[in-house]
């Protein structure tokens, strides 16, 4: 009777693919076909704009007078502008201040919404206070009123629409930072951490930020739409990206004054904008579902 | 209930003192001479100066601002440059347009969307579900401004079934109407996407609470359990939604306003933006934020009046 249980291995052998959080979130995301679909959108979207000179079969500024508002043709295959300018490539590089408008605007106004909602969240009540009634005060100006007042003041310019883009987007990124700080504020691993000595900034960006930013870089996704969606709408009431540059917002405008004459303008400046909306919503909405199901519940 | 009504009170008055005090920062950060720039490069000094002490601008400026708002709170909204009209007048005269536009697109929105919301509620994973889901992403995500620009070309250009320039003849309703449709469905398309997410998320939360269970255990009938009993309590977060979103709102008719060729107060702040006629501007963007804080303060209330809870966390 020399058998013991000692020939029972003691160690469960490990699976050959460990468990990892992160794979699963990737399985989770690639079964979104939402998610999938945005994406794929969104990869367009970089792609025409990056690449915009190699996709471009005429330079968008070049006239041709005698094939203006043609419609859609072997050469020009999305029509001719007023001016003969070929609208295909002029909406190519059109998505190129898009993506300038979306990638300058959405991370400047993440990175101060983040630090002002962070100061609010873990600051004194009074900065809190005065933070959100700032926050308030802004939301209340109409976005549209607001640009429509500074365009006023100022002139048109892309700086502006910039400026305006990030203004009004601030107070949604340090709404959520100052949320989940608060949250966070009197938890034992922060309250340790104060213990130390540790100062105000190294646990802000040290302990703090690395659990907040999350929902922001989500939220930042979603926002994409509505800062692209700004700059087309100011450009096309002639108050952002001027001409001769090709924006969305200058390709419909010109369309929309010869609509009855050649409709095909307002249809190739639209599209593209929808279907960049469209992407990153659906991005937005996947990422959001896998990383944070939480937030599912509305902003 | 009454310290809750004086402390979102004295908050909207702080947040319109605040909106007054940026305007006003902004319309001297102008670069140049106030004074040329309203009156233009040909003004005679004696015009100019005549003009600086009229509209207080020879004065320090803390004393200009001290006039400015005390003059807003006496409901004088300043002397358009141009017409030497009255802006309030003006203003006055242009509202209701502004407001029939947004209560109309408002309105078919609010018909649509919450119906569609409950449905899809009610019955999670079902066909509607998904229709209304795939509808509301792709409405949320069209601009409204393209949605006016296609709908002209759609309805009015290729079909010639609607007008779209101007507001319709004084005085016949009908003409009115027409004119009114289009607008209405532009500024209101995002919005019944919107309403039927919303309607859709807090129904679904609502349903899952253990009074609806014993509801449903009664015995009583889905129709009485959904309508009589969840939606009252699900409509809460919408109706907060409607008063935020409701800048998004003024946003979208000032668009169809200037697309459509509509009288309205988004049309008034465009055309004198280009004239340079700033105290039209000026009173114009005061009246649009007073609007939209007075709307965000009746859906607070509404909200508090309904749910008690809400009353207590303030």
């Amino acid at each position: 009777m020399s058998e013991t249980r000692s020939d029972i291995p003691l160690e469960v052998p490990p699976p050959e693919r460990p468990y990892s959080v992160g794979r699963e979130k990737l399985w989770l995301f690639l079964r979104n076909p939402m998610g999938m679909f945005g994406l794929i959108l969104v990869v367009i979207f970089f792609a025409s704009a990056i690449f915009a000179p190699v996709f471009a079969t005429h330079d968008p500024l070049t006239m041709d007078i005698p094939a203006r508002m043609s419609g859609p043709s072997a050469d020009h295959w999305a029509g001719t502008d007023q001016l003969g300018r070929d609208t295909y490539s002029r909406v190519l590089y059109g998505g190129r201040v898009a993506l300038k408008v979306a990638a300058i605007g959405v991370s400047v106004a993440l990175i101060a919404g983040l630090i002002l909602g962070m100061l609010a969240g873990f600051g004194p009540r009074w900065l809190d206070n005065l933070l959100l009634l700032l926050f308030d005060t802004i939301r209340s100006f109409p976005t549209i009123v607001l640009a429509l007042a500074a365009v006023a003041l100022l002139g048109p310019s892309m700086e502006l629409v910039l400026t305006i883009v990030i203004v009004t987007t601030i107070p949604g990124y340090a709404r959520l930072a100052r949320t989940s700080t608060l949250a966070l504020k009197n938890t034992e691993f922060i309250l340790a951490e104060r213990s130390l000595g540790a100062s105000m900034p190294r646990i802000l960006f040290k302990h703090i930020m690395p659990n907040v930013i999350g929902p922001l870089l989500i939220l930042a996704a979603m926002d994409v739409p509505v800062v692209v969606t700004i700059e087309a709408g100011l450009s096309f009431l002639g108050l952002g990206v001027q001409p001769p540059t090709a924006s969305w917002g200058t390709i419909l405008n010109e369309g929309y004054l010869i609509i009855r004459d050649s409709p095909w303008m307002v249809v190739a400046g639209g599209v593209p904008l929808v279907l960049t909306t469209l992407g990153f919503t659906f991005l937005g909405e996947a990422l959001r579902d896998v990383f944070d199901p939480k937030l599912r519940q509305g902003r | 209930m009454w310290w809750y009504l004086l402390k979102r009170l004295g908050l909207s008055v702080i947040i319109v003192l605040m909106a007054i005090a940026v305007l006003f920062v902004m319309l001297h950060s102008i670069p140049g001479d106030p004074v040329s720039i309203a009156l233009g490069p040909r003004a005679t000094p004696e015009i100019q100066a005549a003009y600086a002490e009229k509209m207080h601008l020879d004065k320090p400026l803390p004393y200009q601002f001290l006039i400015f708002v005390s003059s807003v709170l006496q409901g004088d909204l300043g002397t358009d440059v141009f017409s030497n009209r009255s802006v309030g007048l003006t203003l006055a005269e242009q509202l209701p347009y502004t407001i029939t536009l947004a209560v109309a697109a408002l309105g078919w929105a609010i018909i649509l969307g919450i119906p569609l919301g409950c449905l899809s509620a009610i019955w999670p994973n079902s066909w509607i579900d998904r229709v209304t889901g795939i509808l509301s992403v792709g409405t949320i995500a069209v601009p409204s401004f393209l949605v006016s620009i296609w709908a002209i070309l759609v309805f009015a250009i290729m079909l010639h079934w609607l007008p779209v320039i101007g507001a319709g003849d004084e005085g016949d309703i009908v003409d009115q109407l027409r004119h009114l449709i289009l607008p209405a469905f532009a500024v209101g398309l995002g919005w019944v996407g919107y309403l039927a997410r919303m309607v859709r998320a807090s129904m679904l939360e609502v349903m899952g609470e253990n009074y609806i269970r014993s509801a449903r255990a009664f015995g009583l009938p889905a129709r009485v359990v959904v309508f009589r009993y969840a939606l009252p309590v699900a409509i809460l977060p919408t109706i907060t939604l409607i008063g935020v979103g409701f800048g998004g709102l003024l946003s979208g008719t000032v668009f169809a306003e200037i697309i459509f060729s509509r009288p309205g107060v988004g049309r008034i702040i465009y055309d004198m933006v280009q004239a340079r006629n700033f105290p039209v501007v000026q009173g114009a963007v005061l009246v649009t934020i007073a609007l939209y804080v007075i709307v965000t303060l009746i859906s607070d209330l509404l909200v508090s009046w309904l749910d008690p809870r809400v009353r207590d966390s303030l």
